[in-house]
């Protein structure tokens, strides 16, 4: 059975999500490749975010 | 006077012949074939891999396939599990994923399937408008 860690979930959930968001959301390749690596960062960067404020809230 | 010929209406004439729906429902069945159907090689390469890593992942976690609509949530995960076509029919089958959710990451393996299912979907639906001319 394949455990991964929290945050490599998140990564790969990132990933695949934003392969496919990136190549059905826009229509050249350029764009798409721009997109899918904006849509990865904000999946991965909001995930460390609430990832942090709720780390201060349980303080 | 010479006239041009109208390439766009031939193109567009070109493309609405045919079963328009078959990119749709091939797509959906069998992650990224709608894209092959239409010879977007590459397009279709990466959401297969994509969908198929999400889906094998997702098994590999222990996530539970949705078997039957008990209450209003368990409805909504088997309409994103059936988003997967084939995927979903032949994992139930084969009698894949758990069904009781015992482990946290067999709980990130359910949304994983899931979510593999509704991707699947908004890449079919891609393939029907490059089959319809609505995207290039």
């Amino acid at each position: 059975m394949l455990r991964p860690s929290h945050f490599a979930a998140v990564v790969l959930f990132a990933l695949f999500a934003s392969v496919v968001f990136g190549i059905t959301q826009r229509e050249t390749p350029r764009k798409m490749v721009r997109y899918g690596i904006y849509c990865f960062v904000l999946f991965v960067g909001s995930a460390i975010l609430l990832s942090w404020i709720m780390f201060l809230i349980a303080r | 006077m010479a006239t041009v010929p109208n390439t766009n209406a031939g193109t567009k004439k070109n493309s609405q012949q045919g079963f328009v729906y078959l990119p749709l429902i091939a797509g959906w069945l069998v992650p990224g074939a709608g894209h092959f159907l239409l010879r977007k090689w590459g397009r279709g390469a990466l959401l297969a891999a994509s969908i198929l890593a999400m889906f094998v992942l997702g098994i590999a976690m222990q996530g539970k396939l949705y078997g039957g609509a008990h209450d209003i949530l368990d409805l909504l995960g088997l309409a994103g599990d059936l988003g997967n076509g084939l995927l979903y029919i032949v994992s139930r089958t084969l009698g894949l994923g758990a069904d009781p959710v015992q482990v946290t990451t067999a709980d990130y393996g359910t949304r994983f399937i899931v979510v593999a299912g509704l991707l699947n979907v908004i890449a079919a639906v891609d393939a029907h408008n490059l089959r319809t001319g609505r995207k290039s």
